[in-house]
């Protein structure tokens, strides 16, 4: 385990006024290397060295720049998408506006069908990057927009369906970048802990990590859905991401979102860290974990910052309206 | 008496019942119990082999019990357990 004195001393190496700027080629060059910091304070448990990976950190502000890079190389790679074709994705919106980003730059139209009770910061931003909204209903949650995502890929083939959550290509992005940056920046790493919603980060990262330092443990974080948005027709509707193998996981924890609000807060108060609801929850997870752990290192990975998040209040409402009003979004994971 | 909460997309099979309340001793023994006070929950939880749909998930305390013990997991008096239909997202 690192003294503690030896990562603040490695941290002051790197310091902005000790490092080079970093000048990239464009803007999607500048996706990933996010920084690793520590969050002692939040750690339960002395013996237990707490660390954030910041994904906030990323272009469009999300962990997501990752994946949508791999999606549309890999559709154009495999000849699916090209002048003539439009981009679609279902999303409750990191991945929606990382796309948006891609789309741009790649210069191809986007499609993207959103739950129509997402929070308006990300149906703004995905408008403002220039793509187009289908909106699927609220009350079928993520696995609505999915469904109709698929059927309307089905239907029209000028769609090339980027489909974060069937394409092997989104874990292995994870694989192949924030893995191996989570070790090279905490060799000492015992657990990581991510949310799980499509599964990509937390199915790249344990690919990585068992292949590279076996015997990690790798805890998932889950979204406790609140009661509007289980409106399913059946539980066969239940959808689990072609991705997902629950062999890469060793436990999985489920975070409500009162807890996640709760979490979110102490990391703003105490961290000064500023973040979305999701990284509310996976720190909730990570405590969990830690208190139960004799002198281990722990890794959460935050998947954004808390800009998306403002109008539902998380950051300041009473705790009893926010989650109220939380009970009937499909929030971002 | 430990405390089962129905989701929403299963109360019509539970008689509409949000929250059961049953005495058994393995979240397999919970299930059980669930399926005899209302047997239409049968088939929609459990496969012809006896085990718990896919897209299916039951945690006790938080915790997936598929990384517990399963079926087998021990569930105490004041244990709280929660079946969630798997939701994606992203």
């Amino acid at each position: 385990m690192a003294d503690p004195a030896e990562v603040a001393q490695a941290a002051a190496a790197t310091s902005p006024g000790s490092r080079a700027p970093s000048v990239y080629e464009d803007v999607l060059a500048g996706i990933g290397n996010t920084p690793l910091v520590g969050i002692q304070s939040l750690s339960p448990n002395p013996s237990v060295r707490l660390f954030a990976k910041l994904e906030g950190a990323n272009p469009t502000g999300s962990v997501k720049d990752r994946i949508a890079v791999a999606l549309v190389d890999d559709l154009e790679a495999r000849g699916l998408l090209g002048p003539g074709k439009v981009l679609l994705e279902s999303s409750s919106g990191n991945t929606a506006i990382a796309l948006a980003l891609v789309a741009l730059r790649r210069h191809y139209p986007l499609t993207v069908v959103m739950a129509d009770n997402v929070s308006p910061e990300r149906r703004t931003l995905v408008r403002a990057f220039g793509a187009r909204i289908v909106d699927s209903p609220g009350s079928l949650g993520s696995n609505g927009a999915i469904q109709k995502a698929r059927e309307m890929a089905r239907q029209d083939s000028r769609y090339a369906l980027a489909d974060q959550y069937g394409n092997e290509v989104n874990s292995r992005a994870h694989e192949v970048s924030t893995g191996p940056e989570i070790l090279a920046q905490c060799p000492d790493v015992d657990v990581f802990v991510a949310g799980l919603g499509t599964s990509g980060t937390l199915m790249g990262v344990a690919r990585y990590l068992r292949r590279e330092k076996p015997g990690v443990k790798i805890i998932a974080a889950e979204p406790l859905p609140g009661a509007g948005v289980q409106g399913l027709r059946s539980l066969e509707d239940g959808f689990v991401p072609e991705i997902f193998d629950p062999d890469l996981l060793d436990r999985k924890l489920l975070i409500s979102n009162r807890e996640a609000v709760l979490g979110v807060r102490a990391l703003l108060a105490r961290e000064g860290i500023f973040a979305g609801l999701s990284s509310g929850a996976i720190l909730v997870a990570a405590r969990r974990v830690a208190r139960d752990m004799e002198g281990a290192t722990v890794v959460a990975l935050l998947p954004d910052g808390g800009w998306k998040y403002l109008s539902a209040g998380i950051f300041s409402a009473n705790i009893d309206i926010v989650e109220e009003e939380l009970e009937s979004q499909v929030t971002a994971w | 008496m430990s405390r089962v909460h129905i989701p929403q997309v299963l109360r019509p099979a539970a008689d509409g019942a949000k929250v059961v309340d049953v005495e058994a001793p393995t979240v397999g023994a919970v299930v059980d119990a669930l399926v005899e006070q209302h047997p239409a929950l049968g088939d929609r939880l459990r496969s012809p082999d006896g085990e718990l749909h896919r897209f299916v998930n039951v945690y006790l305390n938080g915790e997936d019990v598929r990384y517990l013990d399963g079926l087998d997991t021990r569930v105490g008096p004041d244990d709280e357990v929660r079946l969630l239909p798997a939701i994606a997202g992203g």
